[in-house]
């Protein structure tokens, strides 16, 4: 279980994030939405153990986020930041080593490199895994981080994994399959929280969303039950037409055009 | 892995060779095999070999000292450039970045100077020891202040680090400016000398003196390898992994200055050197850190043993400062990298 009970956090007297609580079993796939702003990379910080609560705790399996070691949370929980700057010249797999570095003291066992091979497999980088880093596209180096992370939390039951906006520079294919394999591991017992922009991505693959404003949770409730033109025009300010799918009957929505204020001269 | 087994085999043997036939060069010649005959006479392998006694004294006195210093002011220059780069994610960093040589030359141009006045009398050996001593702790001072400057919230901000860094070096840069300009002229000279870097120092005291300085980081530092490799994916990332990152940003920085520190106090300052030794490894072995590190060691120590060879002989009697050599032929390979990586570098 993953629980976050009434988080605030402020920086001087402006609250980031105030008074959120929820909280996720083992086998959810929640999705936090949010505009610019909303305070959802704070709440994920929060989450993470990156950033302390002014108010409030995150429990992770029974026990206050803060009171693990960097080293015993490794163990339970990854991590996918929005951004990842690397500078030297490591090749696919190294990086992608990196995530199994908590599980090893000198030398990677079979176990990890066998894990490291099937996570290189499902992202799609394996084609690639000799290469430098820093000659992949954008996209590319995103699903060598995604397959890092995954490296770190694969044989641990019961994960928590977060995600900060995974698909930003990923094309269609791997937007999707980024969300089936977030789906695919909570159907495993992960419990995985991402960030999304994608209103319809967020549609068709979250077992429950979160809706974010001004550092609140406006909304919380299962995709049906969130999403609507009302919802989306409250936290987005924008008008949107929201359908029902007739052959999986999810929601999926369209924005309407907006206009802009501008001064006629 | 081969290729990094390979790797370090070259480096050692070369180390052996560029070793050997460094002592034999300079103004009285010792022929290789004599060299290598006196040596294994040291280690007791023959007990009365064929050797003349005045070779056996020059080697004992002067040049097994000087290659013994260039060993080990190599090494720690070597290593120190792969973890400073390590730790601020920037293959451009040196030690010479954070302060550690600047504040190194502030002290030893400000006992340089006052020296004559201060220490009026003193003999010329404790006059040296007091220099290495000076530049040691301006080293430390240096490094620790900008370390300081760093932090906030108990955690240090690389990016900060680096513009103290910049500050701290152009401060130790003016006011070693404002005390060359009441040098006299032999001050100048001596200042000059020891900014340009040499080993014609070398004793035995001062190979003894700086030796656990620089085997203490070239022994831990290597330990940390797979640490600085999860630093090189971003300091909230390297946590993420599990890892202590201010306590790891601290022993490097203290291993380094350690390293640094005792190499500058007694050689002068050696530019160059921590830049150009990773680069090159990494340009073999890729930029795992778990063999850049041990190998830069090696490398280190075998191009400042080359260096010190070159400067000895290119124009004998007279020796050149070994800063000089190792900037000649570093700023092109340095240039090189630049130019190659331009596109990839981010900061």
């Amino acid at each position: 279980m993953l629980i976050a009970d009434s988080l605030t956090f402020e920086i001087g007297k402006r609250s980031l994030v105030k008074d959120v609580s929820f909280s996720i079993r083992p086998g959810e796939l929640l999705i936090i939405l949010g505009a610019n702003g909303a305070g959802k990379s704070t709440l994920f910080r929060l989450l993470s153990g990156e950033r302390i609560p002014t108010c409030g705790s995150v429990q992770l399996q029974g026990k206050e986020i803060s009171t693990y070691t960097a080293a015993q949370l490794a163990l339970k929980r990854g991590v996918l930041s929005q951004q990842n700057i690397v500078n030297m010249a490591f090749t696919v797999i190294e990086i992608v080593m990196m995530g199994r570095y908590p599980h090893y003291s000198n030398n990677p066992a079979i176990k990890d490199t066998e894990i490291v091979q099937q996570v290189m497999e499902l992202t799609g980088v394996i084609a690639f895994a000799d290469r430098s880093y820093l000659t992949l596209s954008g996209g590319e180096q995103q699903r060598v981080q995604l397959a890092r992370v995954l490296a770190q939390i694969w044989d641990v039951p019961n994960a928590l994994l977060l995600m900060d906006e995974p698909v930003a520079s990923l094309d269609l294919q791997y937007q999707q399959q980024t969300l089936a394999i977030a789906k695919m591991l909570s159907k495993r017992g992960f419990m995985v929280v991402s960030i999304l922009h994608d209103i319809n991505l967020a549609g068709q693959y979250a077992d429950r969303i979160i809706m974010l404003k001004n550092g609140r949770k406006w909304y919380d409730g299962t995709a049906a039950e969130v999403l609507s033109s009302k919802n989306i025009y409250e936290v987005f300010e924008i008008n949107s037409d929201v359908y029902t799918n007739p052959r999986t009957l999810k929601h999926f929505f369209i924005p309407r055009n907006v206009s802009l204020n501008i001064n006629p001269q | 892995m081969n290729k990094k087994v390979l790797l370090y085999l070259i480096l050692i043997i070369a180390l052996f060779i560029a070793s050997a036939f460094s002592m034999g060069l300079g103004a009285v010649k010792i022929p290789i095999k004599e060299v290598l005959l006196i040596l294994s006479k040291k280690i007791g392998l023959f007990t009365d070999p064929p050797v003349s006694a005045q070779h056996e004294g020059v080697l004992n006195i002067v040049r097994l000292p000087r290659v013994a210093l260039g060993l080990l002011v190599g090494a720690a220059l070597g290593i120190s450039g792969t973890a400073v780069q390590g730790i601020f994610r920037n293959p451009l960093a040196e030690p010479g970045l954070i302060g550690i040589s600047a504040g190194a030359s502030l002290m030893a141009v400000i006992i340089i100077v006052l020296e004559v006045a201060l220490f009026a009398g003193l003999s010329n050996l404790l006059g040296y020891y007091l220099l290495a001593f000076g530049a040691f702790s301006g080293a430390g001072i240096a490094a620790m202040l900008v370390y300081q400057i760093s932090r906030t919230d108990g955690k240090s901000n690389v990016a900060t680090m680096l513009l103290a860094g910049i500050a701290i070096n152009a401060l130790a840069g003016a006011l070693t400016g404002l005390i060359t300009y009441i040098a006299d002229d032999q001050q100048l000279r001596n200042i000059t000398f020891w900014m340009l870097g040499s080993l014609a120092g070398a004793t035995w005291e001062n190979v003894l003196a700086v030796a656990p300085f620089v085997l203490i980081p070239v022994l831990l530092l290597p330990r940390m390898g797979k640490a600085l490799n999860a630093f090189s994916l971003g300091e909230v990332q390297a946590a993420q992994l599990g890892l202590k990152v201010n306590q790891i940003k601290r022993n490097v920085v203290i291993l380094a200055t350690m390293g640094v520190g005792a190499a500058v106090a007694v050689s002068g300052i050696i530019s160059f050197v921590g830049l150009l030794v990773p680069h090159t490894i990494r340009l073999f072995i890729g930029v795992d850190n778990k063999h850049v590190l041990p190998a830069s060691a090696l490398l280190g120590a075998l191009m400042l043993t080359l260096a010190d060879m070159l400067c000895r002989t290119i124009i004998a009697p007279i020796e050149l400062p070994i800063g000089v050599i190792t900037a000649l032929l570093g700023t092109p390979l340095f240039l090189y990298i630049l130019i190659k990586d331009k596109k990839k570098l981010v900061l």
